[in-house]
């Protein structure tokens, strides 16, 4: 027996099994009694995060497969009263918003981001990770007055256009963009910026050719965070970009469409044929979440492939 | 030589009362001595003793940590690179160096690695030169015969020895006069040691290497001179006490305190 080589002495192995018997069996029954709780305990929580999940993308599913059709992704609203029309108007409307407030937020952030990690010392830039924070909880609406009120300035008042949405938005998605990037940059290890510099490199080539390829991964990824924080945003389009029934591809002047906006005026202002509006509004409900759903595997993608040719 | 004014070799590093602080901690004291051409010279002595932070300062890659200073001069080829006006940008590229873990850059390939140095300060490289430049380096550093059929594949695929082996060709890439090697065995299993060893011998007779160890063994097989540092305690300045060719440091060293940490006694 194993058991008796370890122990030294006879005395000492039946000592060994008393210990072992003397536990007592309610001792035994309490740790199975306690294991089991916590396991339902665990198992029920989970269960009661995930239902209402289930719940609601097999909602939107089996509601939004009705008008899945050709002619949803190739027609706007325009004159279309009752059964028919389509949101492309809307689906372009959000693709040219999003992409807009990105090709803002993305350069900025980065750029703050390695200030932060990089340059940034002292009280001043404390100052700003705690404002970068505090703009992460920024309520939308918030967002939406602000770039409201910018473009009324500027622009005299009531300027709806697609511009003004999408600068509402990047102040929602810059913030996001700024910490993510901010945690990728401090991942990279020193030694790799001391390398780089004992190697005779300026800090700036330091920083694009070794810091920022390094970290880019994780960088591509945190844009992808930012862009599905950004993509269902509802009330800040609602204030500026408004809503309109027609194509428009001019993000400088006019109303613009936008996917969360149509499906609230789907739903809001309903004609006669009212299961028409519903349907509709579903299947554009369906189109965002599947747009979230094909950016979150794109950022998976890319950051698999990134890190893959770094190993 | 037409007179009598000693002629001082390019790649000579003279360093004369220098220390060096991290806050108000003194990690070096009051240290002079001179490393000669195109020689090893050994740092050796106790953890906390200073010989890294001074290791660190001759390439000024001690000021870039936040809240150090440093007094004193050292001197390259009769320059010192603490002058005013000397970019210490300029510095590092005279003076390269070997980190205790290996570092290739992740995001790069072995080739792309090996001339890393060159890229990172602007030069741009013909496909042909680049790759002359990467077969020399990679040759210099023993490691072309392992890694030529994969040159484009990362640099993280090799094994420990051979990443640091690719660490000492990206620093020679960039033909510096010196080479500095902060502890480059500490992380590597005794086969890739003895191949490090063997390198460091064949470049000594074109770079000046100074190498810290906290292998005695080590500095008495690799190198020309040894200087050892000390240090009263813990947050105490380290201070030099003795420098002296290796052979007489290790079988007649002059100081009681030296012979003490050679012989094992503390340390």
């Amino acid at each position: 027996m194993a058991v008796a080589s370890i122990l030294k002495s006879r005395v000492e192995v039946d000592e060994w099994r008393n210990l072992v018997k003397a536990r007592p069996r309610t001792l035994e029954r309490r740790r199975r009694l306690a294991n089991a709780a916590w396991l339902t305990a665990i198992t029920g929580g989970f269960f009661l995060a995930v239902a209402p999940l289930v719940s609601v993308l097999w909602t939107v599913v089996s509601a939004g497969l009705n008008r899945m059709d050709a002619e949803f992704f190739t027609s706007s609203m325009r004159g279309v009263i009752g059964a028919g029309g389509g949101a492309l108007h809307a689906i372009m409307g959000t693709v040219q918003i999003t992409l807009a407030s990105a090709a803002i937020s993305v350069p900025v952030g980065i750029l703050a981001a390695v200030y932060l990690v990089e340059y940034g010392r002292g009280a001043f830039a404390r100052t700003l990770t705690l404002l970068v924070d505090v703009m992460t909880g920024i309520p939308s609406i918030v967002a939406g007055l602000f770039a409201f009120a910018l473009f009324s300035l500027v622009f005299g008042p009531g300027m709806r256009a697609g511009i003004a949405g999408a600068i509402a938005l990047s102040l929602l998605m810059t913030p996001v963009v700024i910490r993510s990037t901010e945690e990728m940059l401090r991942l990279v290890p020193v030694e790799l910026r001391e390398a780089a510099q004992a190697l005779g490199a300026p800090k700036y080539r330091t920083i694009t050719q070794v810091v920022l390829p390094t970290a880019a991964s994780g960088i591509s990824a945190g844009v992808m965070l930012g862009i599905s924080r950004i993509v269902g945003e509802t009330a800040p389009l609602l204030l500026v970009a408004g809503f309109t029934d027609s194509m428009n591809y001019n993000m400088f002047s006019g109303r613009m469409a936008s996917l969360p906006v149509f499906i609230y005026s789907q739903w809001q202002n309903k004609g006669i044929d009212a299961a028409a509006y519903d349907d509709r509004a579903w299947s554009a409900a369906l189109t965002l979440i599947g747009f979230v759903f094909v950016l979150n595997l794109a950022s998976r993608m890319t950051s698999h492939l990134l890190t893959r040719k770094s190993r | 030589m037409t007179t009598a004014t000693a002629v001082i070799a390019a790649s000579q590093v003279d360093i004369a009362n220098f220390s060096a602080s991290y806050g108000s901690t003194t990690a070096i004291d009051d240290v002079s001595l001179t490393i000669p051409a195109s020689s090893v010279t050994a740092f050796i002595g106790p953890s906390g003793c200073g010989k890294s932070t001074l290791l660190r300062s001759i390439n000024r890659l001690h000021e870039t940590l936040p809240d150090t200073s440093s007094t004193g001069s050292i001197r390259l080829g009769g320059t010192d690179v603490y002058g005013t006006g000397i970019d210490p940008v300029v510095v590092r590229q005279r003076i390269g160096m070997v980190f205790q873990r290996p570092n290739p850059f992740p995001a790069m390939s072995i080739q792309e690695n090996v001339l890393s140095g060159v890229r990172l300060r602007h030069h741009r490289l013909s496909k042909a030169t680049a790759e002359m430049l990467a077969e020399w380096a990679l040759r210099s550093a023993d490691l072309w015969g392992e890694v030529k059929d994969r040159l484009g594949k990362p640099g993280g695929g090799l094994s420990g020895g051979q990443q640091q082996r690719l660490c000492i060709a990206r620093a020679i890439a960039v033909q510096p006069d010196v080479l500095l090697m902060d502890e480059p065995c500490s992380a590597l299993d005794p086969v890739s040691t003895v191949a490090i060893e063997d390198l460091i011998a064949q470049l000594r007779r074109e770079y000046t290497v100074v190498i810290v160890t906290h292998n005695m063994q080590q500095a008495q097989r690799v190198s020309d001179q040894a200087a050892f540092f000390n240090t009263a305690g813990a947050g105490l300045p380290g201070r030099l006490v003795e420098y002296a060719p290796t052979e007489r440091l290790f079988s007649e060293p002059a100081e009681q305190a030296t012979a003490d940490y050679v012989a094992g006694r503390f340390g």
